[in-house]
């Protein structure tokens, strides 16, 4: 193994620290666990009342992105545009596999670990092994 | 009000994920990539989130009640079951395969890339077609 000489390390930490920002924001304003793939999956499931608070999460994150986009686009999804069969597939396992299993990076990975959660260690520890073997195996 | 407060957390959330790298998938599977050149940057990620979090957290918590609404909802669930160990490890792969996990695929949709529009309508009906089967 080797490691890459330039870490970007600074920057890193000070986008979890924003991310950890709105969390707290998202939760002493909305009494809500910031978990990304639960606020998008419940858009289409949700009953009247709960449903406009995610939809406004979600075209909050797009309309944040889109600063990323045009300030420095070769740190997005365009530095390399996965093929439409990659998008598909790979969409398919993110979407069943965060709908069954409660959450993803966001919501297990930073909310569920921040409050100790067991669930949310073991799905982490989970889905970065499976994300790990998947790059190992170059498919 | 609770619309605007949740229209600005999920604003500075991706601000967070662009800053961090977390919204470029070559950056995510070098993250991934432990065996052959590792690129640790998105461990400081995590590491960032959580130290604010967990802070934070534990005196939002304390609060009678948040801000705009009547009471907090936290997770209840403590069980580790067969569910939670298998969907975490199709997301792992899904998350392997295009390096884009479900935050940073909403945040790249103005990028205008036709894949990530595709990538994102997949996976929220996938949601879609979980919860409705699990009912």
């Amino acid at each position: 193994m080797t490691i890459v000489e330039d870490i970007t390390w600074m920057q890193a930490l000070a986008g979890g620290a924003l991310i950890g920002l709105a969390s707290s924001l998202l939760l002493f304003a909305n009494g809500k666990i910031a978990g990304i793939s639960g606020i998008a999956g419940g858009v289409l499931n949700a009953k009247k009342n709960d449903r406009w608070w995610r939809i406004l999460f979600v075209l909050g994150l797009v309309i944040g992105g889109f600063i990323t986009v045009y300030l420095n686009p070769n740190n997005t999804i365009l530095i390399e545009v996965p093929s439409l069969y990659r998008s598909i597939t790979a969409g398919v396992f993110v979407g069943i596999g965060t709908a069954l299993g409660s959450g993803c990076t966001s919501g297990h990975g930073v909310c569920g670990i921040s409050r100790f959660s067991k669930r949310s260690l073991i799905a982490t520890a989970t889905f970065m092994f499976f994300g790990f073997v998947t790059v190992w195996l170059g498919v | 009000m609770k619309n605007i407060t949740s229209l600005l957390a999920g604003f500075i959330f991706a601000l967070g994920l662009g800053l961090s790298g977390m919204m470029n998938p070559l950056k995510v599977k070098m993250f991934l990539d432990v065996t052959r050149t590792w690129d640790p940057a998105l461990a400081f990620v995590m590491i960032g989130a959580i130290a604010f979090y967990a802070i934070t957290f534990r005196f939002i918590v304390k609060r009678e009640a948040p801000l705009c609404e009547a009471s907090f909802s936290l997770p209840t669930k403590t069980i580790v079951d067969k569910k939670l160990l298998l969907g975490s490890a199709l997301f792992g792969v899904g998350w392997g395969l295009a390096g884009i996990c479900p935050g940073p695929a909403f945040a790249n949709l103005a990028s205008g890339a036709m894949s990530i529009f595709v990538f994102v309508v997949v996976m929220v009906l996938s949601m879609f077609a979980v919860r409705k089967l699990e009912k």
